[in-house]
């Protein structure tokens, strides 16, 4: 087949909702995207072990620590998957850590804020997590086959962590007015980081058109997160938190509400490094590789050594 | 900070069997130095909820795998064979079950 006819093929792939595998012909530039894309979440699923992790040990019963342990099991898994499909698109693992631990590439701006008390684990499973399946549904039917078969194992996954969250974070809330108060300053600190996980407004978001026009993402930022917000109100409603936003108010004619506007100068910092946790987190993940290192040598060594000894 | 590019082992193709007597599906891969090791993250990987209670994991580097523009001639042979499906076969009305 020539340029052309490849080209009209994978259009046509697209149009009759199809997925392109790995082996297909495909344009350099949608590769592109999907590596970045890809690997961007393999890597916030990554990092975003750490601000959970902080809490294991101080976990306040044994129920809620083997719980926050499978779930932060979990999100390792879920990078895993992640790295996999990306590394389908001819970009090796070694190359993809290599992007995260010298600052190359990007992650979930939410990572990098602190988590400063037990309620912050609430707020992350609630919101944090909640956010990113809302995402991560519509992933589902992505047009890269490998993608959307690891979102389909992840979606099934996920359903407990943002369970779990809600739990933590309504037990809390009907508990003492210093537990309600945890909760609720919880909130008030995630609420907006939450909100710019969708990413910016489709109007200025770089990416956005492309990823639409290639079947990558089948809805906007904007109505991802209409969506997230006309879902989380009422759950907020129900254990007495409060949403920090003055602006907050239900449309009738939109069936949904109106909201403020979140700080995207604040995101654009975070973004470029300058969020309150962005040195820490990238430190603990050298840190960890760097640790792990006599691990992988023994085991290749190990695995060699095996080799001469078969031959 | 030390050399982040060291090797993270080969990459070993994943399948699971869900219950015993059913086929082995394909799951997706890991990474490992040996075949023990692919195994252990394999189950980590993949069996965390009772996915299943057996594995195969071998190096994808072994897969042989047909290519997209083979779709038309390499399995061209299986288009015009409908006398190998029961349908093709025309049977007196009082037997209703063959
Ligand atoms: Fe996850
Ligand atoms: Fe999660």
């Amino acid at each position: 087949m020539d340029a052309t006819a490849l080209a009209a093929n994978f259009e046509n792939k697209l149009a009759k909702n199809e997925n392109i595998e790995p082996k297909d012909w495909m344009p350099d530039n949608y590769r592109k995207h999907l590596i970045r894309q890809i690997s961007q979440h393999a890597h916030s699923e990554v990092v975003g072990m750490l601000p959970e992790g902080n809490w294991i040990t101080r976990a306040p019963s044994l129920r809620r620590k083997m719980v926050l342990l499978a779930k932060v099991q979990d999100e390792g898994g879920h990078g895993l998957y992640l790295y996999s499909a990306a590394e389908t698109l001819g970009i090796s693992r070694e190359e993809l850590l290599h992007q995260l631990l010298s600052g190359k590439a990007k992650y979930s701006s939410i990572f990098n804020y602190p988590t400063l008390s037990w309620a912050d684990m609430g707020a992350i499973g609630w919101l944090v997590d909640g956010a990113a399946i809302m995402n991560q549904v519509m992933l589902q039917r992505t047009s890269y086959g490998p993608y959307a078969r690891a979102m389909v194992r992840i979606c099934k996954e996920e359903s407990f962590h943002q369970r779990q969250g809600y739990e933590i974070m309504s037990v809390l809330a009907a508990g003492s007015p210093e537990q309600k108060a945890m909760a609720q300053d919880a909130l008030n600190r995630f609420w907006w980081p939450t909100l710019m996980m969708f990413g910016p407004s489709d109007a200025n978001s770089a990416n956005s058109e492309n990823a639409i026009k290639w079947k990558i993402k089948r809805e906007s930022n904007d109505q991802l997160r209409q969506r997230f917000v006309n879902q989380t109100i009422p759950q907020a409603e129900l254990i007495g938190l409060t949403i920090p936003d003055a602006q907050l108010k239900w449309n009738e004619a939109k069936q949904g509400y109106d909201f403020g506007e979140p700080d995207w100068e604040e995101f654009n910092q975070v973004i470029h490094g300058n969020g309150p946790c962005n040195k820490e987190r990238l430190g603990a993940r050298l840190k960890a590789h760097d640790d792990g290192k006599w691990v992988r040598e023994a085991a290749a060594a190990y695995a060699s050594k095996r080799k001469l000894v078969a031959a | 900070m030390e050399n982040t590019k060291d090797s993270q082992g080969l990459v070993w193709e994943v399948f699971v069997q869900k219950k015993p007597g059913q086929p082995y599906v394909h799951c997706g891969n890991v990474h490992a130095h040996d075949a023990e090791m692919a195994l252990q993250n394999a189950r980590d990987v993949y069996t965390r909820r009772n996915e299943g209670n057996a594995l195969w994991v071998l190096p994808s580097s072994e897969i042989v795998a047909s290519s997209p523009e083979d779709l038309g001639s390499f399995f061209e042979p299986a288009n015009d064979k409908i006398y190998r499906h029961p349908t093709f076969y025309q049977l007196p009305e009082s037997i209703s079950h063959m």
